[in-house]
C-alpha cells in the first residue's frame, strides 16, 4: 500500500498514520511516538484503567489506550499539563500501594517505577495509605505481594484469555479494589496457576513474583537501568498492527 | 552566621540508617567544591547539637519516635529549604514497613512474651524517646520542599541534586540519576 | 404488602428458576442472598461451578455490590441512610440510639448474630426522611418512636412478612402537578396511537431522511412517524446527561443487530432524588408505555426487541407492585406477542434488582450489571445505542424520559415542546428537600426559577440549594433567580435546600464521603483521588486542616477531572468545587493554619507507647 493513501492523524505535531481499526497508542508506538502507559500491552485488548495515556484529542482528554484513530485528528501529548497529570496519577498509585523498591524483586524491570524515574517522580507527595495487604505466599513457585498492585487486570485478561483460567479476579470497590483469586480458601496453592502460565509473566510491577529466581540480573543491567521506559517502550512496540488476545 | 556568600547547610538522620550520609560522603573529592559554596551547620560530621538559622536542611530517615519529630519540627524552623534525602525519608523506607502491626501488641511480644525471655520488662527510661504508632515520611509531619529518591540516593545523584539547587536552577534528576532502589 | 422471604432456596432451585443463564448473575445473588442471608464461601464455589464461571468472577461480582455480603451478616441487618438530608433530619443521633438500645457497635455484628447496625448512601426518601432499610426494605420517617417499635419487633425475632405494614408505608407526597403527573392516558393510548400515526409534515422530511432511507416498508409508517415526533418534541434525557432522545432512538434504531433492547434506567441513585420512585409508583403504566412506544421504534416490525427496567435495590419494595403491572399488561395485548393486534410486534419487560451500586445508573455500567458483572463504565466508543447489552443496539433512557415520550407519542412532538423553553422543551419534576416546609415532588415547566420553588415548597431564610444532587450544582442566595433548564441550571432532578443555619462544611463533606464510598475503583483518578479527596476533608473536619489541604483538593480536582473514566469521577469534585467558590469561608474557618498541619496528632501516635511504658513524663508528649 502506498503510505501517502494511508490515513494519519497529528501528535504533538508529527503526522502518525494509522490502519483502521488502531487506537491513538497503538498507531504512535508503531510510528515510533512514545506516549506513557501503564494498563496497556500490545497483546492485549486496552483496558483504560490507568489513565497515564491521557492526551488530548482536539483539545478534550481522553486515554490514547482506548481512543479510536481518526484522519485528522490533532493529539496533544507531550505538554506540560499532561505530563503534570502523570506524575500526579503515578504519585498516587505510590501513595495507594504499598511499593518499598529497595526490597522489590521487580525493582528495575517495573513499569510503574520507570514511569516515575521517566516523568521525575520524586516522591508520592500525598500521604500514604498504608492499606494493609497481606501477602500469599502459598503457592511452591509463586509469590503474590498485593501491596504492589496497581489493579491494571493484566493477570486476569492473560489467565482468562491465553491461559484459558481464571485464576484472578478483581473485587470490591473504590480505594477497596482488590485483587482476588480463584480459590474458596483465598489461596493462590489452591487454584491451577502453574507458573509457567501467561498471567505469570504479564504483571508489570511486582505483585506476581516467581520464586527462586529473584534479583539475578545486577543492578545496572536491569530492563530499566539499561534505557528508559519512554525508549524501551518503543524498541518493544510492535512494528506491524499487532496480534492480539481477546 | 554563614561565611558571606556561602550557603550554610544542616543535615541530620533520623529514622535512618546512615546509608544516604554514606553517600553523601562518597561524592569525594567534590566535596571540596561543595565546600567552597556550603559551610555546615549541625551534621554528624560536626559537634552541633542544634540546628541554627540555615539555607538547606538535609534530612535521612523517616519519622518514628519523638525524638524525631522534634529535630525535624527544629530542622523545619530554621531551614529556608528542606530537603528529604533517601527512601526512609521520602516514603518511610523500610522502618515503615512495621506500619501493619499493632505496636502494642509488637512491644509486648518483643520485650514481654516472646520465649526465652526471662523477667521481660518494656524499656521505660525517659532518655529513651518513645515510638509513634506509625512510621511516616517526612512530609506527612512537617513541609518538605525537595525529595530525593534512593536507598541510598547515589553519590551523583546528591551532588547534581546539590549543584542544580545551589546554583538556582531546578534540580532535575535524569535517567539513573533517579531512582526509588 | 409482600415482604416473603424465601425459605433457603438451595443453589440449584435459584440457577434453575433463572435457566442457568450467567447473564442473570446479579439476580441469581440477590435472589441466593435473599434466602440465606449471605453468600457463604461453598454458595459462591457451588454457584460458579454451575454457572461454568471462574469461582473469582462470581467473588468479584458479590465483592463489588453493597448488598451482597459475602461475610455473615445480622438476621437483621438495618441500614440508615446517610445522605445530608437525613443527618439534617437528625439521623446520626438516631442510629446512635438504635445501637445502644441493642447494644451494638455501628458496623459490626451483634454476638448472638442478631442483627448489625450500618449506613448506607441516599435511600430516596428525602422527602420523608430519615430513611432506612431492614433486610432491604425501606422504612421512612424514622424517629424513636419508631426505632422503639423496630427493637422490639428484631427482639421478638418477628419475621420481616409479620413487620406492620404502616412502618413500610411511603408517601408520593405530590406537591405540584403539570402535564406529566395531570396526564389522563390509559394504558395502551399511547401505543396504539403511535402505531397509528401516519406520515404527517412532509415537508419536515430532512431531518428524518436517514431513517427513511433505511427502507421502512411504506406501509408501516406508524415507527417512523412517531420517531420523527419525538425528534420533533424535542425531549431531552432527564437522567442528567439530556441528551437528545429522538436522536438517540434513531441512532439505535439505524444501528444494525439482531435484537434492539429498550432499557429503563430506574438506579435514581443521586442522593436527594425520589422522583423516578413516585413515578414507578403511581405512573408504571406510563413508563411501561414509553418503553412499548420506544420498542416499536426500534423494532418497526424489522428486528426483535426486549426490555429492562433497572430498578435499583433501594426501591426493592416496588417489584411486586412493577411485576403486576407488567403481568396485566401482558394480559391486555400491551406487551408480549402481536402487541395491541399489530403482527409482529412483540416485546416484553423483565425487571434487574440492583444491589447497592450508585455507578450501575451510569448507562454503560448498568449494562454489564444486567449482564451479571460489576458495574464498570464501558469504554466508549462504542456507545450503547450501536453496541449495548451483549453487544447489540441498545436505548438506556430515565423512567421520567420514558414517559414524557408516551405523552409524546400520544399528544405529538408540538404539543410537547410547547411547554417549557426555547432550548429545554416539556417539564421537569423536581425532587425537593431539606430546609423546607413541603418537601415532596414538584412538576413545572422548564424555565422556573429557583426563587419560585424555593417559595412554592416554603423554604426560608434559605442559604444554598443543591441543583441535581452532588454531582450538580450548589448556588447561593445570589443565584436564586436562575433557572432550571438545561441553558442554565440543568438537573436530573434532586433539590435540596439548605436554610441559614446549616454549615455548609458538613454538606460538602458528606457528598466528598458518597462518592469516595461509590467510587467504582476502575480508574486511578477516581478510586484513588475520592478516597484521598475524603482523607483530606476529614482531616480538616478533625481540626488539622492547612492551606497545603486547600491546595491539594484544587490538585485532586483537577486530575479527576481530566482523567477520570466516567461522570462519577468527573463529578465527583463539584461539591468541593462550588463550596471553594462559593462557600470559601466555611472552609477557610476551619484551617488551623495557613501552611502545613500534620493529618494525624502526633501527640495521640504516642499514646500506645506511653501506655505500654507507663511514661507520662514531658519527654512523652509531644
Ligand atoms: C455515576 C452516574 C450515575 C448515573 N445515575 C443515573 C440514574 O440513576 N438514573 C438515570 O436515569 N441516569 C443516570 N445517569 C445517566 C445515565 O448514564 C444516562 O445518561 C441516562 O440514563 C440516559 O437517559 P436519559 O437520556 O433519559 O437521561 C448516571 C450517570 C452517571 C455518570
Ligand atoms: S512494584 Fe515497582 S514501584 Fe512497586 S515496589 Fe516494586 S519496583 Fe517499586
Ligand atoms: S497483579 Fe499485576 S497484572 Fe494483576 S492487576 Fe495487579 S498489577 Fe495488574
Ligand atoms: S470515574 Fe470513578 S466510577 Fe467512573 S470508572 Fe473511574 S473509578 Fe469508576
Ligand atoms: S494505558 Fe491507557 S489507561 Fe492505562
Ligand atoms: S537511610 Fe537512606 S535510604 Fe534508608
Amino acid at each position: 500500500m502506498n503510505m501517502d493513501v494511508r490515513p494519519s492523524f497529528l501528535l504533538d505535531g508529527e503526522e502518525i498514520p494509522f490502519e483502521p481499526g488502531q487506537t491513538v497508542i497503538q498507531a504512535a508506538l508503531t510510528a515510533g511516538h512514545y506516549i506513557p502507559h501503564l494498563c496497556y500491552h500490545p497483546e492485549f485488548v486496552p483496558h483504560g484503567s490507568c489513565k497515564l495515556c491521557t492526551v488530548k484529542a482536539n483539545g478534550r482528554p481522553a486515554a490514547a489506550c482506548t481512543l479510536p484513530a481518526q484522519a485528522g485528528l490533532e493529539v496533544e501529548s507531550e505538554t506540560e499539563e499532561l505530563n503534570d497529570l502523570r506524575r500526579t496519577l503515578v504519585q498516587m498509585l505510590f501513595a495507594e500501594g504499598n511499593h518499598f523498591c529497595p526490597a522489590c524483586e521487580k525493582s528495575g524491570n517495573c513499569v510503574l517505577q520507570a514511569l516515575g524515574y521517566d516523568l521525575g517522580v520524586m516522591t508520592a507527595g500525598f500521604r500514604h495509605f498504608f492499606l494493609d495487604r497481606p501477602v500469599d505466599a502459598s503457592h511452591p513457585d509463586i509469590l503474590l505481594d498485593f501491596n504492589r498492585c496497581v489493579l491494571c487486570k493484566l493477570c486476569v485478561r492473560a489467565s482468562e484469555e491465553v491461559d484459558g483460567k481464571g485464576v484472578f479476579s478483581l473485587a470490591g470497590r473504590g480505594i477497596s479494589r482488590r485483587l482476588i483469586v480463584s480459590a474458596e480458601s483465598g489461596r493462590l496453592a489452591d487454584t491451577d496457576i502453574a507458573v509457567t502460565d501467561k498471567a505469570v509473566e504479564v504483571c508489570p510491577v511486582g505483585v506476581i513474583i516467581r520464586k527462586h529466581i529473584g534479583f539475578q540480573t545486577p543492578i545496572g543491567r536491569r530492563r530499566y537501568d539499561v534505557r528508559p521506559i519512554s525508549a524501551q517502550a518503543l524498541e518493544d512496540a510492535p512494528r506491524k498492527p499487532e496480534a492480539r488476545h481477546g | 552566621m554563614a561565611e558571606a556568600g556561602k550557603l550554610r547547610v544542616a543535615t541530620t538522620s533520623l529514622a535512618g540508617c546512615f546509608g544516604c550520609h554514606m553517600s553523601l560522603l562518597d561524592i569525594d573529592e567534590r566535596l571540596f567544591a561543595l565546600l567552597e559554596k556550603v559551610e555546615f551547620d549541625r551534621t554528624p560530621l560536626t559537634d552541633i547539637k542544634h540546628c541554627g538559622p540555615c539555607d538547606i536542611g538535609i534530612i535521612e530517615g523517616g519519622v518514628c519516635n519523638a525524638e524525631n519529630v522534634e529535630v525535624l519540627r527544629e530542622f523545619r524552623k530554621n531551614c529556608k529549604i528542606l530537603i528529604a534525602m533517601g527512601a526512609c525519608a521520602v516514603t518511610g523506607g523500610l522502618p515503615a514497613q512495621r506500619n501493619h502491626l499493632d505496636l502494642g501488641a509488637c512491644l509486648q511480644e518483643v520485650y514481654l512474651t516472646e520465649p526465652g525471655l526471662v523477667n521481660g520488662q518494656i524499656p521505660n527510661d525517659p532518655e529513651l524517646p518513645l515510638p509513634l504508632d506509625q512510621v511516616h515520611p517526612l512530609h506527612e509531619v512537617v513541609k518538605v520542599d525537595y525529595f530525593i529518591p534512593g536507598c541510598p540516593p547515589s553519590a551523583d545523584a546528591i551532588w547534581k541534586f546539590l549543584t542544580d539547587l545551589i546554583a538556582g536552577r531546578t534540580p532535575r534528576l535524569g535517567h539513573g540519576l533517579i531512582e526509588y532502589d | 404488602m409482600m415482604r416473603h422471604q424465601d425459605l433457603h432456596p438451595s443453589v440449584d432451585e435459584v440457577v434453575a428458576l433463572h435457566g442457568g443463564d450467567a447473564t442473570r448473575l446479579v439476580q441469581i445473588l440477590r435472589d441466593l442472598q435473599e434466602g440465606q442471608g449471605w453468600l457463604a464461601p461453598p454458595v459462591v464455589t457451588e454457584l460458579a461451578r454451575k454457572l461454568g464461571l471462574s469461582r473469582a468472577r462470581v467473588e468479584g461480582v458479590a465483592a463489588f455490590y453493597s448488598f451482597l455480603h459475602l461475610e455473615p451478616v445480622g438476621q437483621y441487618r438495618v441500614l440508615f441512610s446517610d445522605n445530608i438530608t437525613d443527618r439534617m433530619q437528625g439521623s446520626e443521633a438516631l442510629l446512635a440510639y438504635l445501637s445502644e438500645k441493642l447494644w451494638v457497635e455501628k458496623g459490626k455484628v451483634s454476638e448472638d448474630g442478631l442483627l448489625s447496625i450500618d449506613t448506607t448512601s441516599c435511600t430516596g426518601l428525602c422527602d420523608q426522611g430519615p430513611g432506612l432499610l431492614v433486610n432491604g426494605w425501606a422504612i421512612p420517617r424514622i424517629d424513636q418512636e419508631r426505632l422503639d417499635q423496630i427493637a422490639q419487633l428484631i427482639l421478638a425475632r418477628q419475621p420481616i412478612a409479620q413487620w406492620p405494614d404502616e412502618l413500610f408505608r411511603i408517601e408520593d407526597n405530590i406537591r405540584r402537578q403539570d402535564t406529566l403527573l395531570g396526564h389522563g392516558l390509559q394504558p395502551g393510548e399511547a401505543i396504539r396511537a403511535a402505531i397509528a400515526r401516519a406520515e404527517s409534515n412532509q415537508g419536515d422530511r430532512p431531518v428524518s431522511e436517514r431513517s427513511w432511507r433505511e427502507g421502512i416498508p411504506a406501509a408501516t409508517p406508524g415507527p417512523a412517524a412517531t420517531l420523527e415526533e419525538i425528534k420533533r418534541s424535542n425531549l431531552r434525557g432527564r437522567g442528567g446527561a439530556g441528551f437528545g432522545t429522538g436522536l438517540k432512538w434513531e441512532a439505535c434504531r439505524n444501528a444494525p443487530g439482531e435484537t434492539h433492547y429498550v432499557v429503563c434506567n430506574a438506579d435514581e441513585g443521586e442522593p436527594g432524588t425520589f422522583k423516578d420512585r413516585v413515578l414507578l409508583t403511581r405512573h408504571a403504566d406510563l413508563v411501561f408505555e414509553g418503553m412499548t412506544v420506544c420498542a416499536y421504534i426500534l423494532g418497526g416490525g424489522r428486528t426483535t426487541t426486549h426490555g429492562f427496567l433497572y430498578l435499583r435495590g433501594e426501591y426493592r419494595y416496588l417489584l411486586e407492585p412493577l411485576n403486576e403491572c407488567l403481568a396485566r399488561r401482558r394480559r391486555d395485548g400491551l406487551l408480549g406477542a402481536d402487541i395491541c393486534g399489530r403482527t409482529g410486534f412483540d416485546f416484553d419487560i423483565e425487571i434487574h434488582v440492583g444491589a447497592g451500586a450508585y455507578v450501575c445508573g451510569e448507562e454503560s455500567a448498568l449494562i454489564e450489571s444486567l449482564e451479571g458483572k460489576r458495574g464498570i463504565p464501558r469504554n466508549r466508543p462504542p456507545y450503547p445505542v450501536t453496541h449495548g447489552y451483549l453487544g447489540q443496539p441498545t436505548v438506556v433512557n430515565n423512567v421520567e424520559t420514558f414517559c414524557a415520550a408516551a405523552l409524546v407519542a400520544k399528544e405529538g412532538g408540538d404539543w410537547y415542546r410547547a411547554q417549557g423553553t426555547a432550548k429545554s422543551a416539556g417539564t421537569k419534576l423536581l425532587s425537593v428537600s431539606g430546609d423546607c416546609e413541603r418537601p415532596g415532588i414538584y412538576e413545572y415547566p422548564f424555565g422556573v426559577t429557583v426563587r419560585q420553588v424555593l417559595e412554592d415548597c416554603g423554604a426560608r431564610h434559605t442559604q444554598a440549594v443543591q441543583v441535581s444532587g452532588p454531582s450538580g450544582t450548589l448556588i447561593d442566595a445570589s443565584e436564586f433567580d436562575r433557572r432550571i433548564a438545561f441553558e442554565d441550571l440543568p438537573t436530573a432532578g434532586a433539590f435540596m435546600v439548605f436554610d441559614e443555619t446549616r454549615d455548609m462544611f458538613d454538606v460538602v463533606r458528606n457528598f466528598v464521603h458518597f462518592f469516595a464510598h461509590e467510587s467504582c475503583g476502575f480508574c486511578t483518578p477516581c478510586r484513588v483521588g475520592t478516597a484521598m479527596m475524603r482523607n483530606v476533608v476529614d482531616k480538616i473536619h478533625a481540626g488539622r486542616g492547612a492551606q497545603h489541604d486547600v491546595e491539594e483538593i484544587c490538585r485532586l480536582q483537577k486530575v479527576m477531572h481530566l482523567a477520570a473514566h466516567c461522570g462519577l469521577g468527573h463529578t465527583a469534585c463539584n461539591p468541593m468545587r462550588d463550596v471553594m467558590q462559593r462557600f470559601r469561608p466555611a472552609i477557610q474557618r476551619r484551617l488551623k493554619s495557613l501552611d502545613f498541619e500534620p493529618a494525624f496528632d502526633l501527640d495521640g501516635a504516642l499514646a500506645v507507647a506511653r501506655q505500654m511504658t507507663g511514661r507520662d513524663d514531658a519527654k512523652a508528649h509531644l
